[in-house]
């Protein structure tokens, strides 16, 4: 494949943009489907004294695996977006390790060991940041 | 305002921002967290983290197509990462020990500097120099400009100041919360010699990253509340989108103007938050 360098870059330019684009539509449907779940049930409410609670500390969500797993099961639109939320954030995460797949695949060690390294500071950082 | 007000009008201004952050290669969080905080009253804190959560929805948003079009300078950006990822958690260990007003107030002293960097013609412009690790690192670039109906390419410059302005953006956006697009597309155009669509396309790729941990953090301690977050996410992919599809066919120095408005706003918003 040395001889078509162009056509070897194009196709990991084209899973990068595949990845990209799947996490970003699946993440919008999640978003928009948890929205409306919370419009039609009872989480949003329809006066205006709803959004200063929405906006304030009653709009956080409690943040255990249980209920997130039983928000999902019960079709909670909380519990959806948060997961459209979870999946937007992985995505750009998930761009690298594929980054890092692919410049494998080319043998490129140089930037398979760069985007190792993006990886490892980007897992260090989050460790830190829930340590805080 | 009921909640479902409240959500429309919250999706539009996403929209916006991420039509504008996707053209110029930042988050969005500009346009973001004022309209949120003076305009529907939320609380600064919820803002921020809705903010941060808008900067990785502009980058991905857009980063799919500007990928594709082979716009974004992919290896450059993995290799600025490194530098911004790095800075990011040195930002976060420091922010205990730092004041925030002085530091506001140097950032703003650099934004208005790069500003005027920014607007002076092409002639007073750096030189394309030799570079040893670029050639290394193959960074150098081409991609077909739509608006020029032509194929450009570039040799970039100056790698080493690319990675330490990187970093210190980086550092700010560990320290300030603001994402380090303001810093990171003037350095590729004015000192690493790239077009400005090949800046705004990699800084556009390169912020989701920064943005993913920290954003992660915040919704873990429960700062992203998912009334706000979800229309402010929904708004910004979609406008992030259409943004996308234009900056293409739109002439470089329009771009050029845009961010440069964009880098004025933001240094006053730091100047205004450093004179508080």
């Amino acid at each position: 494949m040395t001889s078509h360098p162009k056509r070897k870059v194009a196709r990991t330019e084209d899973t990068i943009s595949r990845v990209l684009r799947t996490g970003v539509n699946a993440s919008l449907v999640l978003l928009a489907a948890g929205t409306l779940l919370s419009f039609l049930g009872t989480g949003y409410g329809g006066r205006s004294s709803d959004v200063a609670r929405l906006t304030g500390a009653g709009g956080s969500f409690p943040r255990t695996f249980s209920w997130f797993v039983a928000g999902l099961l019960h079709l909670d639109g909380q519990a959806v977006i948060v997961a459209g939320l979870l999946l937007l954030i992985a995505t750009p995460v998930a761009r690298v390790a594929v980054s890092m797949a692919a410049f494998s695949v080319e043998r490129n060690r140089t930037y398979v060991a760069i985007t190792a390294l993006v990886l490892l500071l980007l897992l260090l950082s989050f460790a830190l940041g829930m340590a805080a | 305002m009921t909640p479902f007000g409240f959500t429309v009008v919250v999706l539009v201004i996403s929209y916006a921002a991420g039509l504008l952050g996707s053209l110029v290669g930042v988050g969005g969080g500009i346009i973001v967290v004022p309209a949120l905080t003076l305009l529907m009253g939320v609380g600064i804190q919820k803002a921020i983290a809705a903010s941060i959560i808008s900067v990785i929805a502009t980058s991905s948003g857009a980063a799919a197509s500007y990928v594709s079009e082979g716009i974004t300078n992919m290896r450059l950006g993995m290799v600025l990462e490194v530098a911004t990822v790095a800075g990011a958690l040195t930002g976060a260990w420091l922010a205990a020990d730092v004041p925030g007003r002085g530091l506001y107030l140097i950032f703003a002293t650099v934004l208005a500097y790069t500003v005027w960097s920014m607007l002076r013609p092409p002639a007073h412009r750096a030189v394309p120099a030799p570079d040893a690790m670029a050639d290394r690192l193959r960074l150098h670039g081409s991609f077909f400009d739509r608006s020029l109906g032509k194929e450009v390419s570039y040799r970039v410059s100056r790698t080493k100041l690319g990675l330490s302005v990187s970093y210190v953006a980086g550092v700010a956006s560990g320290l300030l919360g603001i994402g380090g697009g303001v810093l990171k597309v003037p350095v590729m155009n004015v000192a690493m010699g790239m077009p400005i669509k090949a800046c705004t396309a990699t800084s556009n790729f390169m912020i989701g990253v920064t943005a993913a941990t920290s954003a992660a953090v915040y919704l873990m301690r429960g700062e992203v509340l998912p009334f706000i977050a979800a229309p402010v996410a929904v708004g910004v992919l979609l406008g992030a989108r259409t943004g996308a599809r234009l900056m293409g066919g739109m002439r470089n120095q329009a771009i050029r103007y845009i961010f440069v408005a964009v880098l004025g706003v933001s240094a006053l918003q730091m100047l205004l938050k450093g004179l508080r």
